[in-house]
Order: C-alpha cells, then sequence, then structure tokens
C-alpha cells in the first residue's frame, strides 16, 4: 500500500507502455482474420488475446506485484473453465449424431428445422425405424413451430 | 508495518478535512474494527474481489464453451452469420474498451500517490469510454434488430443458412450479458467519482478505487476474448 507510493511515481508511463502494446495487439489480431489461415485462425486469435489479457492481468490488474493469493485464485477459474471447455470439445468431436432413418438432409451437421419439416418417407422401407402402422398417414418429424 | 500505518493516517488526516475527526489513537477512520490495520483490510478487500472475479470468469465462460461447441457443429452458420457482424464497430469497441482500462488503471494510481484531480479526471474520462461503448453497441444493435437477426425463435431473417439463429443467439446472449456488466461498471464508477469528489480518498486508504478498477479491467479482459471470436472469426 502506501509504503511503496515513492516507487510508484512513475507507473503511469509502463501503464501507457502497455495501452500501446494492447492497441497494437488488437491491429494485429485484426490483420490476422484478414488472411485465410484455415482452422488456425482461431488458435491465432485465441493467442493474441491470451497474450492481450495477460498483459491487462499483470499489469493494469496489478497481478504483477500483488499477492500470490490474487492469481492462484484467478488461475484456477481459468484452469476449472479449460476443463469444462476440453472435456466438452472432447465431447463434441466424438460425437455419433444419430438421424431419423429416412434421413435426407445433408449429411454433415444436425438436422435443423428446416430439414424436419420435409415429409416422412414411408415407414417400413427405412431399416432401424420403428414400422409405423400402414394406414397412417406421413406425418412432420417433428411438431411444427 | 506500524510506522507505515501511521504514515499513511497522517496523510490521510491533512487530507481529507471533510471527515472531520482525527482519531488521536492512530487508527485510521477507514478502518474496520474487524480489522487489524489498513494493510489487512486492503489485502482482505483484494481477495474477495478476486474471488468475485473467478466466478465471473465462470459465468461467462459457460457462454463460451457454449459457442465453441455450436461453433464445432455449425462451422458454415457462424461463418455466414458473423458477416452481419460490423468488424470495424467492434474494433472500435475495442478501442474504446483498452483506453477506458488504461484511464481506470491511472485512476486508481492516482488515488494511490495522491493525485485527486488526476484520479477525479480519469474516472471521469472511463465513464465517457463507457459511454461511448453502450452508444456504438446500439446501433449495432439496432441494426440486427432492423434485419430479425434476433436470437431463437425472433430470428426473422429470410436469407442466409439454416443455423445461423444459433449464432445470433450466442452473439446477443454474450454482448448482452457483458453490455449489463458495462452499465454496473459505470454505476460503480459514478459511485467512485462521487466519493473521490467529496475527498474520500488518498494514499492511506483507496481500495474502493482499486476493486471497481478490477472489475471493469475484467470486463474490458471478456472484451478482448468477445471481438476476435465474435467479429473476426467464426
Amino acid at each position: 500500500m502506501s509504503s511503496h507510493a515513492h516507487s510508484h511515481e512513475n507507473d503511469w508511463k509502463i501503464y501507457l507502455g502497455v495501452l500501446l502494446a494492447l492497441l497494437t495487439l488488437t491491429v494485429i489480431t485484426v490483420g490476422a482474420s484478414r488472411i485465410d489461415f484455415g482452422s488456425l485462425n482461431v488458435i491465432i486469435a485465441v493467442v493474441i488475446a491470451t497474450v492481450k489479457a495477460s498483459l491487462v492481468a499483470l499489469f493494469f490488474m496489478h497481478l504483477r506485484h500483488d499477492k500470490a493469493i490474487n492469481s492462484l485464485i484467478f488461475l484456477s477459474s481459468l484452469m476449472f473453465l479449460s476443463f469444462l471447455l476440453i472435456l466438452c470439445l472432447i465431447d463434441v468431436g466424438s460425437r455419433i449424431e444419430p438421424k431419423p432413418a429416412n434421413w435426407k438432409g445433408p449429411d454433415k451437421g444436425l438436422m435443423s428445422p428446416r430439414d424436419l419439416d420435409k415429409p416422412a418417407t414411408p415407414a417400413g422401407t427405412a431399416p432401424g425405424m420403428a414400422p409405423a402402422p400402414a394406414t397412417e398417414a406421413p406425418k412432420p418429424a417433428a411438431p411444427a413451430h | 508495518m506500524s510506522d507505515t500505518t501511521l504514515t499513511a493516517t497522517h496523510h490521510d488526516a491533512t487530507h481529507a478535512h471533510g471527515h472531520g475527526h482525527h482519531h488521536a489513537d492512530g487508527h485510521d477512520p477507514n478502518l474496520q474494527h474487524h480489522f487489524t490495520e489498513m494493510a489487512q483490510q486492503f489485502d482482505a478487500a483484494k481477495i474477495g474481489m478476486w474471488l468475485f472475479l473467478a466466478t465471473e470468469i465462470l459465468l461467462f465462460g459457460g457462454l463460451f464453451v457454449g459457442f465453441g461447441m455450436q461453433q464445432a457443429k455449425f462451422p458454415e452458420a457462424f461463418k455466414a452469420a458473423h458477416h452481419h457482424l460490423d468488424w470495424q464497430l467492434g474494433a472500435l469497441n475495442t478501442v474504446v474498451l483498452l483506453v477506458s482500462s488504461f484511464t481506470m488503471v491511472i485512476a486508481v494510481w492516482a488515488s494511490m500517490t495522491g493525485r485527486r484531480k488526476t484520479l477525479i479526471t480519469n474516472l471521469i474520462l472511463t465513464l465517457a469510454c463507457a459511454g461511448t461503448f453502450l452508444v456504438v453497441k446500439y446501433f449495432e444493435y439496432s441494426h440486427k434488430i432492423h434485419d430479425g437477426l434476433l436470437p431463437g425463435k425472433f430470428y426473422s431473417y429470410a436469407h442466409g443458412q439454416p443455423n445461423e439463429y444459433i449464432f445470433f443467439s450466442f452473439y446477443f446472449m454474450m454482448t448482452g450479458l457483458h453490455g449489463i456488466h458495462v452499465v454496473l461498471g459505470m454505476v460503480a464508477i459514478g459511485w467512485i467519482l462521487v466519493r473521490a469528489l467529496k475527498g474520500d480518498f488518498g494514499p492511506g486508504y483507496y481500495t474502493p478505487v482499486d476493486l471497481v478498477g478490477l472489475y471493469w479491467h475484467l470486463v474490458d479482459l471478456i472484451w478482448i476474448y468477445l471481438f476476435p471470436l465474435l467479429y473476426l472469426i467464426s
């Protein structure tokens, strides 16, 4: 606190430097997004954002000189967030999307409401689908909104 | 340590005449009875603030993870949808928030080093930046509402890919929650400004300025991720 006040007199210069670095990184992240690196674009953007976030946390939020407990709290929240993110992405990446056997939509991705509004093909011709009574008229696979 | 506490108290007493009372026993008027000294009170307040910020990160984190999952599922729809966002307005708001973070940290620094005028000026500048951010956001929102690019069942944009509405659900929830934080941050900064005008803060006591500063930087920190993920790549 105040016991260090004398050593903080010129801190504004550091803060100004950090602001300039943050603005430069913003220009870089916009520039990098204009170039097509394929799936790398997301990684580049997140890495630059993390560098910016680290600058904000270390200098503007004073973690650089702060008690270690505050950094520990901050990093532990990020650690648990990364658990959530990684496990969810593993889940999404390894999922087999069940489709109705009469699926006519695009193979990739989940069905959209638009695809579901297509009339179902007569039941029985599709393997793996519970045979419906032949007398029943084909109905939409999902209730219309 | 008792030496520094006394110095701080003396400094505070000479600057804060508004209080009109100086405890003869050397106790800072801002020291609450359940703390033994100002430094302990300051450290405890900071730990509490960081715990709150950790919950904020998890709150926004859930939305980020949901966004990542849906983006992995519908890459084409997300790519098409994000072209409706004006990256130049997003970049402008990024610059505005970064500058506001700078003025906020200068305000904290000014209160710590006893520069009252600098403190007040920079709090006003931070408020002005926050207001600018919200005005830009208002123009972005009204444009999207006009086009029918709304979340969930309110989505009424006739063209485009089938699943684009998912992107706009996340767009409005994430930027909306962030916008609420900006508004709450403005309330907190306004409160600090009123207290600064009354002369409540000085090198001996600036905890509220510091804590509001931390909150404001977190709002900036979240936008640092929101901007590239929503506006630039998808």
